[in-house]
């Protein structure tokens, strides 16, 4: 692949080398979107979870195919053809954990690698696009997650499915025919397993590894961000490669190697000694099957869903619960616009800055916490509260956003060698 | 041909015409996908009525069977626990069945054709859950003795009627489906040639 002119003449691997890249643009892809593609030098822990998402993404693929060699798409099976899985498919367990393990694990690294982006102003401009794709990412994740999640056809499977359908029907007017046209029959029958199966084994993933693509052809055109949130593009040597820019490969592959290294340690320590997280990632009360007659004592959606699901149980209208929630989700698209802060990266931005992003976080998870509990009156509370905060975060950032004084960005970003 | 002899509105207006047709041609051909979502011959087919023997359901036990999938509530109820309902009309949000599904027989008090046999729909009017008969499973906070049925997903709370509390998620009262009596203990659920009794 060298471009000078050679003395020898070229060996045969070289000269089929160049034969394929005559046809196909291989080694220039290799190139501009791995050998040459130049990230900042700087980046930190936080910087891992991209390359997790993706390899989790692959991790769920791969175990779906094989679930699906097992399991039956039909309310009289389906129950049935899981506990079949995990007790008489040779090594069925371990695909089935694998696969609800890293349901949980996806929205774990996820949900990092999107703070990722908030703490250090990722999304700003010229990088709205890559956020909004992100975003999208985000919610057909949510859309395969729930369900999939239907398809043990458990107690939580069958409630759960029936509670989020419902949520459609809340749309004035139009709201029940358009639950009716989601689940294909007048409650969550086998015809609404069928089609869910078929979103979840097929159409979405389909959206999502385009969504994936579209995501790193956006990263690479802009070039990524850094803890220091400064353009290492405006510091280029006389080659044209930023002067603060590191190839992807050999440095961050790896790098991220040994994050998938520690990851998989994590991963399969769940797998092996905790799968079901103590109710967390599998619920207790999804080991019974589907009983259209009764509803559980207690039902919460997976852990991953219930801070959404807090800001609807907080509000005490239906309509408006729901029209909540929903713009909890929504108001993270306008992140790009809403933010107006003169630095990207908390480390230069004002303390308000890092109060605010803090008060965020806290809030997120206290919604998460108190959506996995019971209602009580002072989770009613305490969820009301921590909607007003999350509230404020998104809508107050105009002006929060503009207040205090951010601090000096450096030229060039911020390194010590080890 | 050179650039100058190009008519461009001409070529707009081709276009704009072939990109509105092919636009429509997509559109009709979406049409069939979107319209194969909807419940299906079979699914409408099976909302038949359902015959049920209530003969022996016992004062203040509740009866669940299921209807187009759907559990219905058969609960006979005492006269202690008929006695309850003028007391909680105050604490309602629709005492009069006004805002809410039922025949027209049952729009009353008891909401029922027999004021002792109520037939409601256990499906919560808020997102659809199956709400429990408090007296099997024991009032939790046992705070209001005139709380009959308790949703356990969002805290919906309804009288022995299936009447809706004020201030909880539930904005209507529990349905009752259409029903008759047959006579000699038996039910028919789902029927809509009306009353009969």
């Amino acid at each position: 692949m060298s471009t000078g002119p050679s003395t020898q003449a070229p060996g045969r691997m070289a000269r089929f080398g160049e034969w394929i890249d005559e046809r196909l643009p291989v080694s220039s892809f290799w190139k501009a979107h791995v050998s040459e593609y130049y990230a900042p030098k700087n980046f930190n822990f936080w910087y891992y979870f991209g390359s997790l998402a993706m390899l989790v993404l692959v991790i769920q693929i791969v175990t779906g195919i094989f679930l699906t060699m097992n399991y039956k798409p039909s309310a009289a099976e389906a129950f049935a053809s899981v506990e079949y899985i995990m007790r008489d498919v040779e090594w069925g367990w371990l695909i089935r954990y694998m696969h609800s393990t890293g349901a949980s694990a996806f929205f774990i690294v996820v949900y990092l690698h999107m703070f990722r982006a908030m703490m250090y102003g990722s999304y700003r401009k010229p990088r709205e696009l890559l956020w909004v794709i992100g975003m999208a990412i985000y919610l057909v994740l949510m859309a395969e997650a729930f369900m999939g999640y239907l398809l043990p056809w458990g107690q939580m499977s069958y409630w759960g499915a029936q509670v989020i359908v419902s949520l459609f029907g809340a749309i004035p007017v139009v709201g029940e025919g358009l639950a009716e046209w989601i689940r294909g029959d007048y409650f969550i029958s086998d015809i609404t397993l069928n089609r869910f199966f078929a979103f979840h084994v097929i159409a979405l993933p389909l959206i999502l590894l385009l969504l994936v693509v579209v995501h790193l052809a956006a990263l690479h055109e802009v070039g990524s961000n850094n803890p220091d949130g400064i353009e290492i593009k405006k510091n280029k040597g006389p080659d044209g490669v930023p002067l603060d820019g590191i190839p992807f490969h050999p440095y961050y592959t790896v790098k991220d190697l040994v994050g998938t290294v520690v990851f998989l340690g994590v991963f399969f320590l769940v797998v092996f000694f905790a799968p079901e997280m103590n109710g967390l990632f599998l619920e207790h009360a999804n080991f019974e099957p589907a009983d259209r007659l009764k509803t559980p004592e207690h039902i919460a959606p997976v852990w991953y869903f219930t801070p959404f699901y807090a800001i609807l149980r907080a509000v005490p209208d239906k309509l408006f619960g729901v029209i909540l929630m929903g713009l909890a989700i929504a108001l993270l698209f306008l992140l790009p616009w809403l933010d107006r802060s003169p630095v990207k990266s908390i480390r230069y931005r004002s303390p308000i800055a890092k109060l605010m992003l803090g008060l965020f976080a806290l809030s997120f998870i206290g919604l998460g916490y108190f959506g996995l509990q019971p209602v009580t009156t002072v989770g009613t509370i305490a969820s009301r509260l921590f909607t007003f905060v999350y509230f404020a975060f998104l809508l107050g950032m105009p002006w929060w956003s503009r207040l205090g004084t951010a601090k000096q960005e450096p030229e060039r970003v911020t390194y010590e060698s080890h | 041909m050179s650039e100058e002899e190009v008519d461009q509105g001409r070529r707009r207006m081709l276009t704009v015409a072939s990109a509105v047709t092919g636009g429509v041609g997509v559109a009709a051909l979406a049409a069939p996908f979107v319209l194969s979502f909807k419940p299906s011959a079979r699914a409408r087919a099976v909302g038949a009525p359902v015959k049920v023997d209530i003969s022996k359901v016992e004062m203040g036990s509740l009866l669940r069977v299921e209807w187009r999938g759907k559990p219905v509530f058969i609960l006979r109820r005492s006269p202690a626990a008929l006695a309850t309902l003028p007391k909680v009309t105050e604490q309602l949000r629709d005492p009069e069945s006004k805002k809410s599904i039922q025949p027209e027989f049952a729009q009353n008090d008891t909401r029922s054709l027999d004021p002792e046999l109520v037939v409601l729909l256990g499906v919560c009017t808020h997102l659809g859950c199956a709400p429990a008969y408090l007296p099997e499973v024991g009032t939790p906070g046992a705070d209001d003795e005139l709380v009959a049925f308790l949703c356990a997903c969002h805290g919906s709370k309804f009288d022995v009627s299936g009447r809706v509390f004020k201030a909880v998620p539930a904005e209507s009262n529990l349905e009752v489906p259409p029903y008759r009596e047959l006579g000699d203990g038996w039910l028919l659920i789902g029927d809509t040639s009306g009353a009969v009794a």
